[in-house]
């Protein structure tokens, strides 16, 4: 039996942490819960920081060596926080071969910043996607959350002035 | 819930549909979702109410038609396909529902498009509701589940599956009867089924149109395997990248639990069943068993050495059978027909059929159901409609970063597991790209090689340092500045990769690289000896992207 040790405390009074520790009594406070349990962090806070990753290690008794492991491992999740607005374009192959290349090249020099990065205003946040499965829409590119299809560059161009400009 | 009950609500589902006269249904699957099929929708239940005829007209949201291209798709009881639907089209559809079509948005369904394929899996997409599980066992789902558990030993399940001759859906072609025989005499406490929906081919997309249209199918399979294995607790394992599908089968689990079909106890057989869901956090090799498993324990997804198998020791060191999506969908109709019925479509080695993803420079591109055996041919050029623009069919590649690249001389082998094997390729979950003379194959096999290199695990250093070392040569083939040697070395890692990586993903990672090399040499050649590309695509941007 393992010996008795402390629930540990939230690291402060947000409700959201109660969305964590209520994902993590479902997988009952055990290490196979780690992967559902960063998934909600990311959910509740838009990114795993330093203090949730403690948080999380500490309470399902996972080294904390192993949860950041698990963190960076996996691409979904993201160490950082995210931009005001999402940009990903989808780098799938239907969309690569029907010019993504083109579309992230212009928003990459539109925007000064690389893939994966967030403008310094943290206005918009730049992703690539393996595929998002909307291969017969190619190339696809999603706008925070909403998935726009057979994208041309001046289009996704027309796009991004909006989130900009605001 | 008894089998009498579940006849009860097939009934009422049915006596409740002839209730209208007349129905409209359109695709709420996530390729016309984002063509804004929803506001399609809203619009003729607006429509509808307007006109008073709440009681004769039925809007239906319904799974994936396929041709996901031509989007949003809208589908009437007068036997009309509309496409490129827009929400001020809704007076136009229901005028249409009593009178003539609406000429400019018909979408012709005599074209072989629709006519070559065959549905087993795909039966009730654009069909049934997939919110609702009524709709799918009025239209006999649950069905096979309940002739499974009154009337078969989980012995005779095996057998049926064995008879059918189904093979993985997931790209290997593992026979599904003798995975299923193995688990079901290994010895555990726990046996696990796992359902990999961690769809990940770039360019493939069969596996989260089920589940967007048909979750129950792939829970009623899962169920089934679940009897005829033993196992009392299942997962499935599904990309966080689709977030519809994950609604629609957290909301299918909701839904069989409430009426009996999941849980304890199920039709008062005893048998007990859970499904859970995990949700993969974006890891291309976590498609790999081991590293799904790994996963699923809630570890880094990285594979380890097998034997031993998953059917031996896999979740928790436990039994597990690990099946795809499009496998467990296959399921059902087996039982429901028998393995003999399902070993008759196909060729002598590959039974059944194959749902593919069509996309590319295609000119219908979408979902279709195949029988096996098929040319490529008939694929691209009557299915698929040919090549846009008049263009000329360069390669089309299968299986994705573990497939290759065929060429036209190709076009007329049947698509079955051996003959793409034989050719350089794999079946693959199914993905299926067709590309043009505007493709560059040195370009292809770089922008493969780079997915592969990006999603190597680092468990192992053949897979880890020789996808690197890959990428760097055909970056500088690209680049034109390499050499003679460089192709040598090149063909040299391809072997090497091959035969000494751990998992199947350094296994396959060469296979986009050898069959180019093999079919395409002359664009190497060109790159290397001329400096020129013929397609004139690298060099292009080399300035910008040497890294």
């Amino acid at each position: 039996m393992a010996s008795y040790v402390a629930k540990p405390i939230p690291p402060n009074q947000d409700k959201r942490w109660k969305m964590v520790d209520a994902t993590m009594r479902r997988q009952g406070q055990q290490a196979r819960g780690l992967i559902e349990t960063l998934h909600t962090v990311q959910e509740a806070f838009g990114y795993l920081d330093e203090q949730a990753l403690r948080y999380v290690a500490m309470s399902l008794r996972v080294p904390l060596s192993r949860t950041y492991g698990v963190a960076t491992f996996y691409h979904f999740f993201t160490l950082k926080p995210a931009g005001k607005h999402t940009c990903v374009v989808c780098m799938g192959t239907a969309c690569y071969i029907k010019g993504a290349p083109q579309l992230l090249e212009a928003v990459q020099k539109d925007l000064g910043i690389a893939a994966g990065e967030t403008t310094p205003d943290m206005q918009v946040s730049l992703v690539t996607a393996r595929c998002l499965g909307s291969c017969g829409l190619a190339p696809a590119v999603v706008y925070d959350q909403e998935v726009a299809g057979k994208v041309g560059v001046p289009a996704i161009r027309e796009h991004l002035k909006k989130w900009t400009h605001t | 819930m008894t089998p009498e009950e579940l006849d009860q609500i097939g009934e009422t589902e049915r006596a409740e549909k002839s209730k209208y006269t007349q129905r409209v249904s359109v695709c709420v699957a996530a390729g016309c979702l984002s063509c804004q099929s929803q506001s399609v929708k809203d619009a003729l239940d607006q429509e509808v109410a307007k006109r008073g005829k709440k009681d004769h007209y039925q809007v239906k949201g319904v799974g994936c038609m396929g041709l996901c291209a031509e989007g949003p798709l809208v589908s009437t009881s007068a036997g009309m396909l509309y496409k490129k639907v827009e929400a001020a089209d809704g007076a136009a559809m229901l005028d249409s529902l009593d009178g003539p079509a609406v000429s400019r948005l018909v979408c012709r369904t005599d074209v072989p498009f629709f006519q070559r394929q065959k549905k087993i899996v795909l039966e009730n997409s654009g069909v049934i509701d997939p919110e609702r599980i009524e709709d799918y066992i009025a239209a006999n789902g649950y069905g096979a589940l309940i002739k499974v558990l009154t009337e078969m030993s989980p012995r005779e399940v095996v057998d049926e599956v064995t008879n059918s001759g189904l093979r993985g859906r997931g790209g290997a072609g593992y026979p599904t009867g003798l995975k299923w025989s193995t688990v079901s005499k290994s010895v555990g406490t726990q046996k696990y089924v796992i359902c990999n929906a961690d769809e990940g081919d770039p360019g493939a997309f069969m596996d989260r149109s089920v589940l967007e249209s048909d979750p129950h199918r792939v829970l009623e399979g899962m169920l089934i395997a679940g009897y005829a294995v033993g196992a009392s607790e299942a997962y499935i394992y599904v990309r966080a990248e689709y977030p519809l599908a994950i609604s629609r089968l957290r909301n299918a689990i909701r839904q069989a639990e409430r009426v009996g079909l999941l849980g304890s106890n199920i039709c008062g057989t005893g048998f007990s069943f859970r499904i859970d869901l995990r949700l993969g956090a974006g890891a291309f090799v976590c498609g790999e068993e081991t590293a799904l498993i790994a996963s699923v324990e809630g570890k880094r997804g990285t594979p380890r050495p097998r034997p031993p198998y998953p059917a031996m020791e896999g979740l928790f060191g436990q039994p597990t059978l690990i099946n795809n999506v499009e496998t467990f969908a296959n399921i059902a109709p087996i039982i429901r027909n028998g393995g003999a019925w399902y070993a008759q479509i196909g060729t002598e080695k590959s039974k059944g059929t194959k749902v593919f993803a069509l996309a590319g420079r295609v000119e219908n591109t979408g979902l279709v159901e195949v029988p096996m055996g098929i040319s490529l041919r008939e694929m691209v050029f009557e299915i698929g409609g040919g090549i846009p623009e008049g263009r000329k069919f360069k390669a089309v590649q299968t299986g994705g970063p573990s497939g290759g690249c065929l060429p036209t001389e190709c076009l007329d082998m049947p698509v079955d597991y051996e003959s793409l094997a034989t050719a350089g390729s794999i079946m693959g979950s199914g993905g299926m790209i067709v590309m043009d003379e505007r493709s560059c194959m040195v370009d292809v096999a770089k922008y493969f090689m780079d997915f592969c290199m990006t999603e190597s695990c680092g468990k192992c250093i053949p897979c880890r340092v020789g996808t690197y070392q890959m990428h760097r040569i055909l970056t500088a083939i690209g680049n034109m500045q390499a050499t003679a040697q460089d192709l040598q070395l090149l063909a040299e890692l391809c072997d090497l990769l091959k035969h000494t990586s751990l998992c199947g993903l350094g296994q396959s990672a060469p296979n986009p690289v050898v069959s180019t090399l093999k079919s395409f040499a002359d664009e190497y050649k060109a790159h290397v000896e001329e400096h020129k590309c013929p397609a004139g695509v690298c060099g292009r941007k080399a300035a910008g992207e040497t890294a």
